[in-house]
């Protein structure tokens, strides 16, 4: 017998009782959500920043290797989208549109076709991520509600730049992926 | 009206046979709230240590007993929520007595429980100059609910404190891990020695950095276990049931 | 050796246990604080357990559609009876890519069915590249902590074990030197790996997309850059709808480190063009468990840690005094499923205080089932039982009050036991703990003289 049918008929062998599905019903949300979306990214580590706090951040630091995804920065790019990831190892700003945040947790909505290769937000040094203030939602029910059944290959809520607290429970930014995040709100 | 009410005294056996003080707290106490309280002689240890150790099987006796000792009484009240925890969710099903045992446990509280729930004790005259700390027994404390669990997000409320709250001068002690476990558990107390010794020395801690004078509760067992760690370590903690102190404040 | 010998042996370096201690009830402390900004935080653990019984009830059919969704999807659908067959379909796969060396995120499951050694004793090089599961593989141990794998450890001992792996400055215990020179070291690794091994947080049966979280982003780093995402996941792990994604991603992280949410929720539906995709659905023990009535629900286990973090007897005594791959009260009644004469320890290092029950974000009753399982093996040992069980009956008499204790049941016990048993508990009372003074008369003395 195969591990699948194996599996499948101890399960079918168990006698079983009803249980319903809940319902998730909307829970409210008592907070401002760009007040709220800007507290919960500070608290994650990242930063809520306008364009031109952006440019000065690229200019102060000299960037060289820029990638740009978002609408309305192809200024900023100094790199087209290679084909291979490997190729991004070396780059020191990814900046990509998102296409929702959430106010509850910070956490913004992201998939394939924002991100060019799946790789780019977490192998870049620094990212940005543009958002447009309307696309906030309130909470995690919304999220999904909004996403509804997008079909994408990939999708993906960041939140924060990479971080880990693994040795002695001490926060450190920049674990394997970006040691940044930045969130320009327009 | 509790006066017209047959009300049984169950207690834990540990406690008739080495805390008669707080046994006695305990029957002052409700008779001065106006009960009519009996202590049912032929009653003997519940079961719990049996079960608990994995020999539920085996207390089938000493709960039918129970059962038969206290089934006729209108309430049941106990110095104990551990003990009484025990009878309502551990103590075995007996074939042919499970109506009795389900009226059972609708009617047998722990102390404070009652007071506050059945005889609604809301103004209760007396005083007890002292910082006292309470130590929230986890069998009543998330076992029977008789205060809010840290853990849950749901509003405080605490049985112990809103009895203690009505003694005049008594000042309750706020502690840092308000609800964490002494580590007494029973025979864990013995087969964990180690273990069990140095949640008792972390919660005796507590309450002594700050500032309390009296450690309370509701289950002598947890008490037991701490005050032979703080006698050991000769700190100046005293020890009482808080039938003892509520007994003692009112008169 | 048994837990309480562990335990005591933990508790020999008192700062360290006291560290252990206080840094796993702060991370508990977070959870709390951020738990309660949540007003509908009880009705959300209510809406995950129930989401979970639900899933229960109906794991044939949720399997089944995951797998045809996640087959349409581009996905290749693998299934594993056990640990053996797990491993043995990872390595099939890694020798089709003719791949020699891998790299992996966290996977408790893979710990379960022991893959790292599998593999190497095949010849395939495995990283662990979350920092901490990196940290104790380069010490040749297991995690201590399913969240925090590395909680045992202090900076002093990752300095130096970084200082003779790593050649980072002798005596620089910065964790965030340490933490970069671990960056410098994995990326690395990352780019140079074909196969990425991932587990699985959910599994997503409406369609067949599955999700990982991660704060380091160690995951999505591997499989983004490998062509081959094998990823691994316990039957248990599926859950029905997209939008139940919602109340989970709510609870784990807020329940697991005190944070709204891990900073990386990636959700795989399909390949990236020319790449693959492979998922392990694997059993090992968990259809046993399912058959479980009493036990069954401990399967609804998210993998948050909370229960580990709230626990005083973890807290107290380590990971690794629990002898079992997941350690804690979780751990404590899943492991007896899978080797009870092993494990029968595990549901007596409790006082049953039931902190787990009212800290799980799916609300099983951990507290019960370990109260459940000490029945379960009680009953498994018989009455010539030498191990734990007498052990146990030596503990009823030593409590000082026990050995009183009247009625049938205990004069039929104490005929069993010997003496030496039945009372040299006693001393272990007495070892660090006073007896109670023994009162002149008991309760039911002074009663007869002065009521009746």
């Amino acid at each position: 017998m195969s591990g699948r049918e194996n599996i499948l008929a101890k399960i079918k062998a168990i006698p079983r009782e009803s249980r319903l599905l809940p319902e998730i019903p909307a829970f409210e949300f008592p907070m401002d959500h760009k007040v709220a979306f800007m507290l919960s990214i500070q608290a994650n580590k990242g930063e809520v920043i306008t364009e031109s706090e952006l440019k000065d951040f690229i200019a102060i630091n000299r960037f060289e290797k820029i990638l740009n995804l978002a609408k309305g920065m192809e200024s900023l790019s100094t790199q087209p989208l290679p084909s291979d990831a490997h190729e991004l190892n070396e780059l020191e700003v990814a900046i990509i549109q998102g296409q929702f945040g959430v106010a509850e947790n910070g956490a913004i909505w992201l998939t394939d076709e924002n991100l060019g290769l799946r790789a780019l937000p977490f192998i870049t040094e620094h990212l940005v991520i543009v958002l447009e203030e309307k696309s906030l939602v309130s909470n995690m029910h919304e999220a999904y509600q909004r996403i509804g059944d997008q079909p994408s290959g990939f999708g993906l809520f960041i939140a924060g730049p990479s971080k880990t607290a693994d040795i002695e429970q001490s926060l450190v930014i920049g674990a394997h992926g970006a040691k940044s995040l930045r969130v320009v709100l327009r | 009206m509790i006066q017209n009410k047959n009300i049984a005294l169950f207690i834990p056996c540990y406690v008739d046979q080495f805390y008669p003080n707080v046994a006695i707290a305990t029957l002052e106490l409700l008779e001065k709230l106006g009960c009519q309280v009996s202590y049912p002689i032929g009653q003997t240890c519940c079961g719990q240590p049996m079960a608990n150790t994995g020999y539920e099987r085996d207390t089938v006796g000493t709960t039918k007993h129970f059962v038969e000792i206290f089934g006729d009484y209108d309430y049941i009240v106990a110095p104990s929520g551990s003990c009484v925890l025990h009878i309502k969710d551990h103590a075995p099903a007996i074939a042919g007595m499970e109506k009795e045992q389900e009226s059972l446990h609708n009617k047998i509280f722990e102390l404070t429980e009652f007071l506050t729930d059945v005889l609604k004790v809301e103004n209760l005259k007396g005083s007890f100059p002292h910082k006292v700390g309470y130590h929230a027994s986890c069998h009543g404390q998330r076992g029977l609910r008789l205060g809010s669990s840290s853990e849950r997000n749901e509003p405080f409320f605490s049985k112990a404190k809103q009895l203690l709250d009505q003694i005049e001068g008594l000042e309750w002690v706020e502690l840092t891990r308000t609800d964490e476990c002494c580590g007494f558990g029973g025979t864990f107390a013995v087969t964990e020695e180690a273990l069990s010794v140095q949640m008792g020395k972390d919660r005796l801690q507590d309450h002594l950095t700050h500032g309390v004078e009296i450690l309370t509760g509701g289950d002598m067992s947890c008490i037991m276990h701490l005050e032979g760690i703080a006698k050991r370590n000769q700190q100046t903690l005293k020890f009482m049931h808080i039938a003892e102190i509520l007994n003692q404040a009112i008169s | 050796m048994s837990h309480p010998a562990k335990a005591s042996e933990f508790l020999q370096d008192a700062a360290k246990a006291k560290w252990h201690d206080e840094t796993l009830w702060f991370v508990r402390d977070k959870r709390d604080t951020i738990s309660k900004t949540i007003p509908e935080w009880e009705e959300l653990r209510e809406l995950a357990s129930q989401i979970k019984d639900n899933v229960l009830a109906n794991l044939y059919e949720y399997l089944v559609q995951f797998e045809e969704k996640a087959t349409a999807n581009g996905i290749q659908v693998h299934w594993a009876k056990d640990a053996e067959e797990h491993n043995q379909i990872v390595l099939s796969i890694l020798q089709k890519h003719q791949c020699k060396a891998i790299v992996k995120s966290k996977s408790i499951l893979t710990e379960e069915c022991h893959l790292n050694p599998f593999l190497e004793n095949s010849g395939v090089e495995v990283v662990d590249t979350d920092l901490g599961e990196r940290i104790v593989q380069f010490l040749n141990q297991p995690p201590s902590h399913i969240v925090l794998p590395a909680i045992h450890l202090k900076k002093r001992d990752i300095s130096e074990l970084f200082h003779e792996k790593l050649h980072t400055e002798k005596g620089n215990e910065d964790p965030a030197y340490l933490t970069h020179a671990a960056r410098l070291h994995l990326r690395e690794k990352f780019l140079g790996a074909k196969v990425a091994i991932t587990g699985v947080n959910f599994g997503v049966a409406e369609t067949g997309e599955f999700v990982v979280c991660t704060n380091e982003g160690n995951a999505d780093m591997g499989v983004h850059l490998a062509d081959v995402h094998i990823a691994c996941m316990g039957i248990e792990k599926i859950i029905p709808r997209r939008k139940d994604l919602g109340v989970f991603l709510r609870l784990l992280a807020r329940s697991a480190t005190g944070q709204p949410i891990t900073n990386y929720n990636s959700h795989f539906r399909s390949p990236a063009q020319g790449k693959e995709i492979h998922i392990v659905l694997v059993d090992n023990g968990r259809t046993d468990q399912l058959a479980r009535e009493k036990f069954k629900n401990s399967l609804k286990c998210i993998r948050c840690g909370a229960c580990m973090n709230t626990c005083p007897i973890y807290r107290r005594s380590g990971g690794y005094s629990y002898g079992s791959v997941v350690p804690g009260p979780i751990g404590s009644i899943l492991s007896p499923g899978l080797d009870l004469k092993k494990h029968s320890s595990l549901p007596f290092a409790s006082t049953l205080c039931g902190s787990c029950t009212d800290v799980c974000p799916v609300k099983i009753n951990i507290h019960e089932q370990l109260y459940e399982w000490r029945q379960e093996i009680t009953k498994a040992q018989g009455t010539n039982a030498k191990s734990i069980s007498m052990k146990i009956a030596n503990g009823i008499f030593a409590v000082p009050f026990a050995y009183k204790i009247t009625g049938a049941m205990m004069r039929g016990a104490l005929k069993i036991l010997p003496d030496s048993i039945t009372y040299s508990g006693l001393n272990t009372w007495g070892k660090q703990r006073d007896l109670p003074e023994t009162p002149k008369e008991t309760f039911k003395d002074w009663y007869k003289k002065n009521r009746s």
